[in-house]
């Protein structure tokens, strides 16, 4: 199953609504950088309202998706990670330093909109 | 229930965390052990995937005096683990970063332990009491 990507003005939302197994987390990963590449996009958020737990794999795969976009000019915002989510990653002792964040979507739009007026 | 499952395949390590958090939904663990539990067994779950090709994780109910907690374990024939001390030293890798490696997976879990012999394989039992 693939995740959709939807493109909001110069923006490109994700929501992750379900567990990720590495196949569809790897394809993820090419299908946002095909999307940024095909729409010009500058700025991606991407949601984890849903989702109670990330591994080390899928974690380096956001890292790396993260900076892979970072490359092609587009910025990216994480949003919605659930205190769960946090205190297990830190705790397993993954850090994803230098990566945006906001609590939710709605402050994830507005942080993305303001660092691409910088 | 069953409660081991084999691990050949990446989609095994899927079935693997989906039953942990099964069992620790019904053994009454909160939302934060749940995530520690699943990430514990997705981590052992990978290495044994990763590194002893295949092997199973049974994940059980376990009691000692006065507490209820969950048992993780994690069982490979692989080529087993060298140097123990050393994989047990946070930042050690010999995959290249796939992995958060073992240091991570102990500071989820309350209790965790690992036999290794070079050439017979590994064993690791790590539990999660009840609080």
């Amino acid at each position: 199953m693939r995740i959709p990507i939807l493109k909001l003005h110069d923006c490109l939302l994700v929501s992750i609504q379900w567990e990720l197994d590495d196949q569809t987390a790897l394809q993820f990963q090419e299908d946002l950088l095909h999307k940024i590449h095909e729409t010009s996009a500058r700025g991606v958020v991407i949601d984890f309202t849903s989702i109670d737990f990330i591994d080390s794999f899928i974690a380096k795969v956001l890292g790396d998706v993260i900076s892979m976009s970072k490359l092609m000019g587009a910025k990216v915002v994480i949003t919605g990670i659930q205190p769960a989510v946090a205190i297990t990653l830190i705790e397993l002792g993954i850090r994803l330093e230098d990566v945006l964040t906001a609590l939710d979507l709605e402050k994830g739009l507005e942080k993305l909109q303001r660092e691409l007026e910088d | 229930m069953d409660s081991c499952v084999k691990i050949i395949n990446e989609w095994d390590i899927v079935a693997a965390r989906q039953l942990g958090r099964n069992v620790a939904k019904d053994l009454g663990f909160g939302t934060v052990d749940q995530a520690r539990i699943t990430t514990a067994i997705s981590e052992l779950a990978r290495n044994i995937y990763l590194y002893a090709g295949q092997g199973q994780v049974c994940i059980e109910k376990t009691e000692a005096v006065g507490k209820t907690g969950l048992i993780i374990i994690s069982e490979d024939q692989g080529p087993g683990i060298n140097d123990l001390r050393k994989v047990m030293e946070d930042g050690f890798s010999t995959s290249g970063g796939l992995g958060a490696g073992l240091p991570g997976v102990k500071r989820l879990v309350d209790e965790f332990t690992i036999e290794s012999n070079p050439g017979e394989g590994t064993l690791i039992k790590a539990i999660k009491w009840l609080r």
